[in-house]
């Protein structure tokens, strides 16, 4: 047994930071291979435009090139699939215009790929794309939805009228208007969810490789989900087989979901491997990646709710204009859709929700899922929503919010937006909250921040989220084009060591950790005897990614189910090897033994059995212990908390510092509280860093103006400050491990408590409502225009 | 091509190199020390941070030709001959103060800086300001500063013997 407890529960120190803290990562631009030329894209530096000429002439002449290509090279090539189809109101499908590798005929954003120069060296190929000249005749762009939609704005796409993808709604929209009808107030609030750029520290990169003699093609990339980028290119992009094409995802540093979709420079990289049979090496720079990176969120929303005279919430209203950029990206139309939506119950019983969505194109990078991805969007909603109300009524945020919690015995609870809740107690996340904050201590410390001269606001959030994505037949009906289940292969060595190759993909989240500390738990093996494989085509059977918050979850039960099977064909070899029945043999502790004896045979014994099988029952068992399993989740899993900020500002200056943050969630089963905790506390910090900093903006020609680490605000150590985490957890009722998920819960609860707090601090200014960012010009200008005001 | 000199964990190198190229690709792509990583082109992040005759510098905003004639550590160069962790990244390890590790290298390398420049302690929030120059994405740096902090203690006590 081993001396220290690394099962579930324990926080065992990570696995992998051995390589990470040495330096000796393998990350996708470490690798090299032999042969090797490097690409350059040359990108549109115009938002929308007709491509007029490409003249290469003078480029094609330059030292080290080694070939450029246009759209014109890669016709017969797809364009990039998207991986969701979304229905208009009248059932119609959503308008899928093509996204081609590179541009064809017409840019569509600043950043759109023009033109691939591979050259022998890096710097080759940056010189030669110098020297190409791209003929343009400039159209009018768009980058608000609202501008795109106007009447008579040009097409982005011609097959998109009126740059409509969809119009699309959920929810009961009669017994909505009937609540509304009947209401004793009406509360109303439009609010925007900014713009923002995911910034994984790790740029992507990718490396096209071509084996003439096997005629395989090898793909190297930065990803979260290689076999789905196989399944993607593979078959809809590049035409080849899967049993063709290896997709390697090695170390990744960092993705929050834009290393999730399927991007033009892969399959170029893999296309182009193939046609000049060498490899082919692209690695984005930071700038490159401002603008070609998936960006996230960017809804423009109106919201309303009806209440009766005591405040019950009775019904609400949304609609929402969500910007999906110039293309649709892999899961672009999910988000605004089903992931979020589906959330705008929150924690509340409000018993009518109606919701419709127009999703347009628009002449910006494409908008996918970025951390929390549809759920944020829908918190923030919500939890601004309510507050406004207590704004509206003089209610109280906390009172109002325990009055129309749903009930903690109304679970399994349906909402009025197509999701059933499993489990939850929200009064609990809400008062462990309340108490770990001091919340009743409050009113002291903003008059000891008044005597400073300093504003103190106090905000919070009780929000919810889905993880665990997803049930495939429900994704299946909801217009998703693949299954989202997880898989697990458990090998269990000879010698009693484990290798398990799970379809997820850790960049990041410590699966190699965390994964382990399972096999710990279930088969009794000692934590530095399991190794968590991922991350690879060929070595892997199959698999779905990370993404979601599913890897636990999803992925987590589907190793519990595959080591389920190692422990049963166990208990066949002992009970052979122990003359027993195979009812009568119990496996516990790592020691298969007889029921009520101390006869036993050790774990590591029935491994080295299994496969050298001697003395064994061969006619109705095979040799080895090695065993794969599917895990399609029978529902999402519903993690949700409560947030409270605590925010000061300084009234001369603007800028506002978080002073408490203090997260309680709902997790579910934790496997190791110190990853889950450093989940959590990344999240926070990247909805801190929405909330005050960060956001992407386009300038009235098209041109992305926080195009580079100078301009996009980054949260650095000092605008952060220690971020309190807590749980409270009730366990999922329908997964083995009871996990929902930690991944994404920070970033999802935070920004709504930040900005309730900034608005709380700001009230004497007559402040309801702010976009993010709360930046210190935006505040700055509230207290000053509200001082002149007053003294006029 | 021009040729430089230099010293890099403890062992000397002649490249050529084109005078355009920088010092943290003289290192990854010449030295194959791919530890050094590179993530951004603004000298905002910090991923590419080293050690240069014991100060700490960006390796992305140095010429390799610059570099000509210096010692350089870079994170493959801090633990002992003998494999014994340097106490800042044991400290990384213990803290949980790294995810994807991407930005870990030039972290670690700063606030090894950090550290050894302020033999008279710093505060929290002296740490935090000296990672001004240092970003991460993954941890929202809590568990960074929890480690330096840690480290200073164990770092100084190993300049004292
Ligand atoms: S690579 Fe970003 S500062 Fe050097
Ligand atoms: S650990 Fe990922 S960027 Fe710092």
């Amino acid at each position: 047994m081993n001396a220290v407890f690394q099962g579930i529960g324990a926080s065992v120190r990570r696995t992998e930071d051995l390589r990470f803290i040495s330096g000796n990562g393998n990350y996708t631009d470490d690798i090299n291979r032999p042969g090797q030329t490097y690409t350059i894209f040359k990108r549109s530096d115009r938002p929308h435009a007709k491509i007029t000429g490409i003249d290469s002439t003078a480029a094609s002449a330059m030292p080290g090139v080694v070939a450029i290509f246009t759209a014109a090279d890669f016709a017969g090539v797809g364009g990039l699939p998207c991986g969701w189809q979304i229905h208009n109101k009248d059932g119609s499908p959503m308008a899928e215009p093509k996204h081609p590798i590179l541009a064809d005929g017409k840019v569509r954003h600043v950043g759109d790929p023009v033109v691939m120069v591979i050259a022998e060296t890096k710097q080759q190929a940056r010189d030669a794309a110098e020297a190409l000249v791209i003929g343009y005749e400039d159209l009018p762009s768009y980058s608000a939805s609202r501008d795109a939609l106007a009447a008579g704005a040009a097409a982005v796409h011609d097959d998109a009228p009126g740059n409509l993808c969809y119009d699309w709604h959920i929810g009961d929209k009669d017994a909505t208007d009937a609540a509304f009808a009947k209401a004793a107030r009406v509360v109303k609030l439009d609010l925007l969810n900014s713009r923002l750029i995911a910034n994984p520290m790790e740029p992507r990169s990718a490396i096209g490789d071509y084996d003439r003699s096997g005629d395989m093609h090898t793909l190297y990339t930065t990803s979260q989900n290689p076999h789905v980028i196989r399944l993607l290119m593979g078959a809809f992009v590049l035409g080849i087989p899967e049993h063709k094409l290896r997709v390697v995802a090695p170390d990744v540093g960092g993705g929050f979901g834009t290393k999730i979709f399927h991007y033009a420079e892969e399959a170029a990289v893999t296309w182009a491997a193939a046609k000049i049979n060498r490899p082919v090496k692209w690695t984005s720079d930071r700038s490159e990646a401002f603008i070609s990176d998936a960006h996230g969120r960017d809804h423009d929303s109106h919201a309303e709710m009806a209440l009766d005279a005591d405040n019950n919430f009775l019904g609400m209203r949304v609609s929402t204009m969500a910007n999906l950029g110039a293309y649709l990206s892999t899961f672009g139309p999910a988000v605004p859709t089903y992931l979020y939506a589906t959330l705008l119950a929150g924690v509340y019983k409000t018993p009518a929700i109606y919701c419709e969505v127009k999703a347009v194109f628009t002449n910006t990078v494409p908008v996918d899922a970025y951390r929390g991805a549809g759920r944020p969007e829908a918190s923030f909603l919500v939890e601004r929503l309510v507050d406004a109300i207590c704004h509206d009524t003089g209610a109280d945020p906390v009172a109002l919010r325990r009055q129309n919690f749903i009930p903690r015995d109304a679970f399994p609870y349906q909402t009025p937006v197509a999701v059933q809740y499993d489990s939850g107690d929200y009064f609990a996340t809400l008062e462990t909250a309340l108490k770990n904050a001091d919340y009743a201590g409050f009113p002291a410390r903003k008059a000891a921040a008044a005597a400073k001269g300093k504003l103190r606001g106090i905000g919070l959030s009780t929000y919810l989220e889905a993880c665990g994505i997803a049930p495939s037949k429900l994704v299946g009906q909801l217009g998703a084009r693949a299954g989202l289940y997880e898989v697990a292969n458990v090998r269990v060595n000879p010698t009693g060591s484990v290798t398990v190759f799970t379809g997820t993909h850790s960049h990041g989240q410590g699966h190699e950790t965390t994964f382990a500390q399972l096999v710990v738990d279930q088969l009794g093996v000692a934590h530095n005897q399991v190794q968590i494989v991922h991350g690879d085509t060929d070595r892997i059977p199959f698999g779905m990614g990370t993404y979601g918050s599913r890897s636990l979850a999803v992925g987590g039960s589907a190793m519990v189910k595959a080591m389920d099977k190692i422990i049963l064909k166990g208990r066949k070899i002992a009970a052979h090897l122990l003359e027993a029945s195979v009812e009568d043999i119990e496996f516990k502790d790592g020691k298969f033994s007889v029921a009520g004896t101390d006869r036993a045979k050790t774990f590591g014994e029935i491994a080295l059995t299994a496969y050298v099988p001697h003395n064994y029952p061969i006619e109705t068992l095979e040799p080895g212990l090695d065993e794969t399993a599917f895990y399609d989740p029978a529902n999402f899993t519903f993690p949700g908390g409560c947030h409270i900020c605590e925010v000061e500002i300084d009234p001369d200056t603007g800028v506002t510092s978080v002073v408490q943050f203090v997260a309680v969630d709902d997790v579910g089963r934790v496997i190791n509280p110190m990853i889950v905790e450093g989940q959590i506390q990344g999240g926070v910090a990247q909805g801190i860093g929405q909330a005050l900093l960060e956001h992407a903006v386009y300038d009235a020609q098209g041109q992305l103006l926080s195009g580079s680490f100078m301009d996009y605000t980054m949260p650095r150590a000092d605008n952060l400050s220690n971020i309190s985490v807590g749980t409270e957890n009730t366990l999922c009722t329908h997964n083995p491990l009871g996990a929902k998920g930690c991944g994404e819960v920070g970033a999802i609860g935070s920004p709504p408590a930040v900005i309730n707090a900034v608005v709380n601090a700001l009230s004497a200014y007559g402040v309801r409502h702010m976009n993010m960012p709360a930046s210190a010009d935006k505040v700055w200008n509230i207290i000053n225009g509200g001082l002149r005001a007053a003294a006029e | 091509m021009p040729q430089v000199t230099l010293t890099v964990n403890g062992k000397t190198s002649s490249v050529e190199v084109e005078a355009r190229t920088l010092l943290v690709e003289l290192l990854r792509d010449k030295l194959g020390l791919t530890g050094t990583h590179v993530g951004c082109d603004t000298s905002q992040c910090g991923a590419c941070v080293v050690h240069i005759d014991g100060n700490s510098v960006k390796a992305c905003t140095m010429l390799a030709l610059q570099a000509d004639g210096t010692k350089v550590t870079t994170i493959e160069g801090i633990a002992a001959a003998d494999g014994t962790l340097h106490p800042m990244q044991e400290m990384f390890r213990e803290h949980h103060a790294l995810q994807c590790g991407f930005c870990t290298p030039g972290m670690v390398m700063s606030a090894i800086d950090l550290v050894a420049k302020n033999p008279q302690g710093l505060s929290e929030d002296e740490i935090r300001h000296g990672l001004e120059g240092n970003l991460c994405r993954c941890t929202g740096y809590h568990n960074i500063v929890k480690a330096i902090d840690a480290s200073q203690s164990l770092m100084h006590a190993k300049a004292a013997e």
